[in-house]
């Protein structure tokens, strides 16, 4: 196993969205990937930036739907046409038409349910505790404030040489991140 | 030009109307959660939490008297086997529909007006499904039995009768509450972290974070954040207007004349919506005033709740006519005289009443002075308030006390236990909508942030 780095990474804090937007460029020429941004609200810009285009979450949310629709039908099908057929004047027990508003409420809840359970999964949440809250003004993050943390994992990271190519991005601040 | 065409089209010296000027992300996030945080709890709310939290008790004392003696407290009986429970479990979901349209369909649309009064409208669905809920529940007689409704196996060896609308609205009422529950949190996540980064005691350092699940605002994070509520916006749409049509077939799957009707599905869910927005403007417009939230819920927010509400209840007033001439046009006899009984019988007084608040009153919304005025909005929204309530009376109590054999006619009146029950789930709506403005941000801090230009990047930034 590798031995763990010394710290988790730097980070450098920014005043405005556009200078944050501008370091992640020049982080990501500069060859660094193991890098996370930190913003008080959503940016399509950066993510694209670290993320690309990918996403699985609709994925994970149309088989949650197919599965509630198929799990509404079953449970209609077996439960009044099978286990206990009620005849109503000979008509037909498996009347689908009446079964249309319960499956279409088993798609919805659980396409819903797959969809914040996907999210907070593929975030990674609850996750109380994490390195990047260890930078007492991290928590402006949340608030004004723009935040680059580039990880000692990357293969490029070098705790003067990216602290140098930090500072040269002009932020407000530099500081390291303890495990 | 008309004044109509000059609100239409944005002034160019107001880059965005939906904020008040001189906002930055630190005022906005100061404003809105020092409500939670930073003020001392006004006086004003503890007086209107004492008399809410007094009539929370009156519902309570309600039930434990219904579990005691039955259901024989309320008024209904044959043959109007249908009052206060069903009148006011219908009017409480269709308030909770504005709240989901808000959050939903007009997230779909890209409204950005909605993003300051959407997480209240959130918050009063949530507390209006909990107050319907109630009364279908206790309405079955024995309470404690209200897990039969539940398709589980069971030494009876009996399952629901899915044809039944009855069973429909257990699946869709569950789900709109379970599914405006979820997407009310989500939407909570990333302003619980504010609070969580901002709060001055440990214990709502404690609190606020492990409900805020450890978000760091990780742009990776905020990419997911986002589908996941698009999708979510999209999942409620068809969900809201399945509730309500689901609710309305209830009565247009009998053969009740009045009630057999297929206009029932469009004409309830025109009307929830409708009398959300009317809830959403009684709520929005003293808590702006109490709190000074000008800047955020500005006159331009109360303008385009009063259009919506406007559109609303011209397609509700349409569904009125509609009603009435298929009574005509039907050749039915009982429809005919179904529609006569509500213009002349013993409850015409309630739909003459009704035409009045959902039709008359808001004519006034026509006038740009009105829905920019906000006392005069709030009397139009009361009226519609109290009009709502009355078309789901008329609607029911009307078709059954004198439906197909005259000997079996009846008049029905709510007893005291009836009013307790529904004043007392007014205090219990009251009660849980305090506790959320006092412990949670009633305005969606992050929301409000991307309203400001400093959100977004002009194209030469990007690649500079």
């Amino acid at each position: 196993m590798k031995a763990r780095p010394p710290i988790y990474g730097l980070m450098a804090e920014f005043e405005d969205l556009p200078a944050l937007v501008q370091a992640t460029h020049r982080a990501h020429e500069a060859g660094y990937r193991r890098m996370d941004a930190f913003t008080p609200f959503p940016n399509e810009e950066l993510s694209e930036l670290l993320e690309g285009h990918h996403n699985l979450l609709p994925k994970i949310v149309f088989v949650g739907g197919l599965l509630g629709l198929l799990s509404g039908v079953a449970l209609q099908w077996y439960t009044n046409a099978i286990d206990y057929p009620i005849n109503v004047g000979g008509r037909p027990l498996v009347s689908w038409p009446a079964w249309i508003p319960v499956s279409f409420e088993m798609t919805v809840l659980l396409a819903a349910f797959a969809t914040v359970l996907g999210m907070l999964g593929l975030n990674g949440l609850p996750m109380p505790y994490h390195p990047v809250f260890n930078v007492p003004r991290f928590a402006l993050s949340s608030q004004d404030r723009f935040f680059l943390c580039i990880e000692a994992e990357d293969p490029l990271f070098d705790r003067e040489g990216t602290r140098r190519f930090l500072e040269s991005l002009q932020p407000h601040e530099v500081s390291e991140v303890e495990h | 030009m008309t004044p109509e065409t000059r609100i239409a089209e944005s002034p160019p010296s107001l880059p965005n109307p939906l904020i008040g000027p001189g906002h930055t992300f630190g005022t906005i996030t100061d404003k809105i959660s020092s409500i939670v945080l930073g003020q001392r709890t006004p006086l004003w709310w503890f007086l209107t939490f004492g008399v809410a939290f007094l009539f929370a008790n009156a519902m309570l004392l309600t039930i434990v008297n219904l579990l005691f003696r039955g259901i024989g407290i309320w008024g209904p009986n044959v043959p109007v086997g249908w009052g206060f429970d069903i009148i006011n479990f219908v009017w409480w979901i269709g308030i909770g529909h504005a709240g989901t349209l808000i959050s939903a369909i007009l997230l779909l649309l890209k409204q950005t007006w909605r993003q300051s009064i959407n997480r209240f409208a959130e918050a009063m669905t949530l507390f209006a499904v909990a107050c319907a809920g109630l009364y279908p529940l206790l309405h079955t007689g024995r309470p404690w039995l209200d897990y039969w409704l539940f398709p589980y196996p069971n030494t009876m060896a009996m399952w629901p009768n899915f044809r039944s609308p009855l069973i429909w609205d257990v699946f869709a009422i569950s789900t709109y509450a379970t599914v405006s529950l979820l997407f009310w949190y989500v939407g909570l996540i990333p302003d619980l972290a504010t609070l969580r980064d901002r709060s001055p005691s440990r214990a709502g350092r404690m609190i606020y974070g492990i409900l805020s699940m450890g978000w760091r605002g990780s742009a990776r994070h905020w990419h997911r954040y986002e589908m996941a509520s698009l999708l979510l916006a999209a999942l409620s749409t068809p969900l809201v207007v399945s509730v309500h049509s689901i609710v309305s077939l209830d009565f247009a799957v009998s053969v009740i004349p009045g009630w057999h009707a297929t206009i029932f599905p469009p004409y309830f869910v025109a009307g929830a919506v409708f009398a959300g927005f009317a809830m959403v403007l009684t709520l929005a417009i003293p808590l702006r005033r109490l709190y000074g939230l000008h800047d955020f819920i500005t006159d331009r927010h109360l303008d385009y709740m009063a259009r919506v509400m406007l559109a609303t209840g011209l397609v509700v007033g349409y569904g009125y006519l509609m009603e009435a001439f298929m009574a005509w046009y039907s050749g039915s006899l009982y429809e005919a005289y179904m529609m006569l009984n509500r213009f002349a019988g013993p409850y015409a007084p309630a739909y003459w009443a009704l035409i009045l608040c959902n039709v008359l009153a808001i004519q006034t919304l026509w006038f740009r002075r009105v829905r920019y005025s906000p006392v005069l909005l709030m009397v139009v929204a009361m009226f519609v308030n109290v009009g709502m309530w009355l078309e789901r009376y008329v609607i029911i109590v009307v078709s059954l006390s004198r439906d197909f054999l005259p000997s079996s006619w009846g008049l029905y009146a709510g007893t005291q236990w009836d009013w307790g029950m529904f004043l007392g789930t007014l205090g219990f709506f009251l009660t849980l909508f305090l506790l959320f403005i006092r412990f949670l941000p009633m305005i969606s801090i992050f929301e409000m942030r991307t309203l400001l230009p400093e959100s977004k990047l002009e194209a030469e930034e990007v690649h500079a």
